[in-house]
């Protein structure tokens, strides 16, 4: 499937070399747009067909050992015309279904995985490992769920435990989803580093509150969510850029992408790719291949050869 | 500034009707979703309860939209014993919305069983406002979950369109379900389409009908959903995502889905058989 997509070919440029993929922490991919994890990661068959929609790869909504019904309703409220706020819950199928599910995989595809402790992991890597995937996203920053997620990821010696856990199981490059809670994220990174990581994301949503006036009533129903979308753009090239002066393994940009500009952005503040959500609410799955065709169009003016010939270039100054 | 139709805008209840023992509609003020297509569908948050998709129901009061709902869940349960006077939120209208070509449409023939009626009131409104002649049948279980039946014999009052009511147990019209009696009608008129909405296995069926006489037809499907606008893909069958690129499909589209009528996602994402 990879290979047949005469959107693929497309993307080659004159010398024959693709001007937009990109590598890092072992993984290949024909552009550096990632689905980012939580939005429509459930199903194969939308997989499919993200990729035919231009993807250049997609990380899975994060999986649990059990199946998750997630919050109920509302879990997802519109804050602005470029921003949401959401309490899923953590919803999914749970690691026996999700990999039934991806079986037969062939598009690039990143596991997502969550868990309240380093025991959790073997089981759930144990259900993926064989299968056709890129490698694993440990998502340590889910700001509303308890035990999982952000308040994993503020015990700086649990992250270490997790990664060693995983990184002894399996040869698989592991991302780990870093988010803004109490703990630097900055000083996180680098104890994910020293743990032996191959590569972070950074951000998750933003620990939020919305409220409906004409009744004073908190609006999502787990009252405290994670914001996503423009409004947390800035805080996100903040932390690419600011993680990127202190740590070498590489970082995924993700938070408020919603045109080629901000993906330009987050690389020259120090990403190696970037994870897009938010925008498709407002743009629908079409959105990655007009971000593809402005990168193609910017890179060609600028006459780069490679997209990664714009990483960190704010760091010069 | 143009309203964003993803803010949840409070509504007042000001009027409701009793459809059923288990089924009422209520009314309130909102120009946004008076305007809506038939088959758009609101999010209705239940403040503090839940917040469940549900179609427009018609209202023949300008500037006013409505909601029918029948007590089933938790959350529909406490929608159902609202009161007059009581707040809702409603973001929406979403989804695309039954297509009709006044070109191409002079018969048509709608086909709702229980609260799938709903969208096929307000297409049977905008058919009559439009010429087109309908038959419109009406699928209960019993006389007494008949919907709709008088707001529909009032819509086809002086017209040369028709209401057609089955009922599983005979207590009313037809004997039967609502499948069952279907072909006797499609071989008297010469109808150009089909308009289900309804219980999944039963839109199959119509589906398989309008397929062994080369009708065309649009079906719209429900699944779980929790977004409403394309983001978390809880309602997706096969590759489309209901609540964006349906609720409404027609026949091609159905005609790939290997799901349609056979599996259905759980709300933690799970498949499961009907």
């Amino acid at each position: 499937m990879r290979d047949t997509s005469t959107f693929y070919y497309q993307q080659k440029n004159s010398t024959g070399s693709d001007i937009l993929s990109i590598d890092f922490a072992g993984i290949n991919l024909r552009n550096p747009l990632l689905l980012a994890s939580g939005f429509l990661g459930i199903s194969q068959e939308i997989f499919n067909r993200l990729y035919r929609s231009g993807i250049g790869g997609i990380v899975s909504k994060s999986i649990s050992i059990d199946p998750m019904e997630g919050y109920k309703g509302p879990t997802i409220i519109s804050t602005n015309e470029k921003s949401y706020l959401n309490a899923i819950g953590l919803s999914n199928p749970g690691a026996e279904a999700f990999s039934e599910e991806i079986s037969n995989n062939l598009t690039p595809l990143i596991v997502s995985l969550v868990g309240s402790s380093e025991k959790d992991f073997p089981t759930l890597i144990k259900k993926f490992d064989s299968l056709n995937i890129l490698g694993y996203e440990i998502n340590l920053s889910c700001p509303h769920v308890a035990k999982m997620g952000m308040e994993v990821g503020d015990d700086p010696n649990l992250v270490t435990k997790i990664i060693r856990t995983v990184k002894n199981i399996t040869k698989k490059p592991v991302i780990i989803k870093v988010g803004v809670g109490s703990t630097d994220v900055v000083q996180l990174a680098k104890t994910i580093q020293d743990s032996g990581a191959d590569a972070i994301t950074a951000i998750n949503s933003i620990r939020a509150m919305a409220i409906n006036i004409e009744t004073g009533m908190p609006i999502l129903s787990n009252k405290i969510g994670g914001l996503s979308g423009a409004s947390i753009k800035p805080v996100g090239i903040r932390c690419v850029y600011e993680i990127t002066k202190k740590v070498d393994i590489p970082v995924i940009g993700c938070g408020g992408i919603f045109s080629w500009e901000d993906v330009i952005e987050y690389i020259q503040a120090g990403a190696c790719a970037v994870e897009i959500g938010s925008v498709i609410g407002n743009k629908g799955i079409n959105i990655f291949q007009q971000i593809t065709r402005g990168l193609l169009k910017y890179l060609n003016k600028k006459g780069y050869k490679n997209i990664m010939e714009v990483h960190k270039l704010a760091h010069k100054y | 500034m143009p309203i964003n139709i993803n803010h949840i805008r409070t509504v007042k209840i000001e009027q409701e009707i009793k459809e059923s023992p288990t089924v009422k509609t209520f009314m309130f003020k909102d120009p946004i979703a008076f305007r809506s297509k038939p088959g758009q569908f609101l999010m209705v948050w239940i403040p503090r309860v839940e917040e469940l998709p549900m179609s427009i129901m018609f209202s023949s009061k300008q500037e006013y939209s409505a909601i029918s709902i029948r007590k089933h869940g938790i959350g529909s349960t406490k929608l159902f014993d609202k009161k007059i006077g009581d707040i809702l939120g409603i973001r929406g209208p979403y989804g695309n919305s039954f297509t009709v070509s006044k070109k191409l449409q002079k018969n048509v023939l709608l086909v709702g069983g229980g609260t799938g009626l709903v969208p096929l009131i307000r297409l049977a409104d905008f058919l009559k406002r439009n010429n087109i002649k309908y038959t419109l049948i009406i699928g209960a279980k019993t006389k007494e979950e008949i919907l709709f039946y008088n707001l529909a014999k009032q819509l086809v009052t002086n017209t040369q369109c028709k209401v057609i009511v089955t009922t599983e147990d005979g207590s009313f019209g037809i004997q039967g379900r609502v499948t069952d009696g279907i072909l006797d009608i499609i071989k008297k008129e010469n109808f150009d389409m089909i308009y289900t909405c309804g219980p999944e296995l039963m839109m199959k069926n119509i589906f398989m009908i309008s397929l062994e006489n080369s009708i065309p037809i649009q079906a719209s499907l429900e699944r779980y959903m929790k977004c409403g606008i394309g983001i978390c893909a809880s309602c997706c069958i096969n590759d489309k995502i209901v609540c964006k690129d349906g609720t409404i499909f027609d026949q091609k589209q159905l005609s790939k889905m290997s799901e349609f009528g056979k599996v259905f996602r759980d709300k933690s994402g799970r498949k499961s058989r009907y």
